[in-house]
């Protein structure tokens, strides 16, 4: 029988800096493998609720993993922290934007911006207004 | 051109990956469709499959989920058929709005909007046993 779950990964990268703990996320985050990112979330909004993550390494992020981030702002709020994204690639922004999650997180346009502790950056709606980086 | 693929899968999520694939391959030769609506496309599918595969699984229905592609001179059609038992997309409650702290409470409802914003066209259509999802994206006129 073959282990079908087993077959599906995403990888988690997991270090602390600037007193952040920042998670880089590389692979397709779906269905399959939202479950494994998931719970490395919650584990991690717990323990230190100041969460950076950087989606950088995505290739695809579907409504399921849009959801986990959901689930890992709220956590991390309730427990006194909060939750940023990385995203400096316009096609993921204009997916933020496309389901309005870009008003609900703090979105910065690189790792370095997002540990500077200076506003947040948002960079929603970039599809269409030619203000995309090369 | 007038292409059409078909696929089955088991109604597990590790196929997305297969299907996801197979759709980005046949929209990207040529290529048909520009690198951008190409991964467009290979979301919107992703989303479908994996209502059906939910939904194949809510009521566990082992039976496979359909996917068929069809090419043709001016869009690109995928339809996913499942056999979930269905569900009626108008019913569905909204969202609350996104400055609203009470959206935070919501993982789930995202697909459907992502497939409207994805896609150019979107059906949902309710089946006897199940439900047909019909994608469609336009191809830029050649020439």
């Amino acid at each position: 029988m073959v282990d079908y779950a087993r077959l599906a990964v995403v990888a988690v990268d997991v270090s602390e800096r600037a007193g952040r703990t920042v998670v880089t996320v590389i692979g397709d985050v779906d269905l399959a493998t939202a479950p494994d990112l998931r719970t490395r979330l919650a584990d991690l909004a717990v323990r230190g609720p100041h969460l950076v993550v950087d989606l950088d390494g995505v290739d695809l992020l579907d409504s399921t993993g849009l959801g986990v981030l959901v689930g890992a702002r709220r956590r991390a709020r309730q427990a006194g922290g909060d939750l940023a994204l990385v995203c400096s690639e316009g096609r993921l922004a204009d997916l933020l934007a496309a389901t309005d999650l870009d008003r609900v997180f703090t979105v910065h346009r690189s790792l370095a911006e997002a540990l500077s502790g200076e506003p947040s950056a948002n960079v929603r709606g970039l599809r269409g207004r030619g203000t995309q980086e090369p | 051109m007038n292409d059409s693929i078909e696929l089955e899968i088991p109604p597990h999520a590790a196929f997305l990956d297969v299907v996801r694939t197979v759709i980005a391959t046949t929209a990207g030769i040529d290529p048909l469709l520009p690198e951008q609506r190409v991964a467009d496309l290979r979301l919107a599918v992703s989303e479908a499959c994996a209502n059906a595969i939910h939904a194949h699984q809510r009521v566990h229905c082992t039976d496979t989920v359909q996917v068929r592609c069809q090419v043709e001179d001016t869009r690109i059609t995928v339809e996913i058929v499942d056999h979930g038992g269905g569900f009626d997309p108008d019913a569905l409650a909204p969202l609350p709005a996104a400055t609203d702290p009470a959206r935070l409470q919501h993982e789930r409802g995202l697909g459907i909007p992502l497939m409207r914003a994805l896609t150019d066209e979107l059906d949902i259509r309710p089946l006897d046993d199940g439900t047909l999802v019909s994608l469609v994206l336009h191809l830029p006129e050649v020439g």
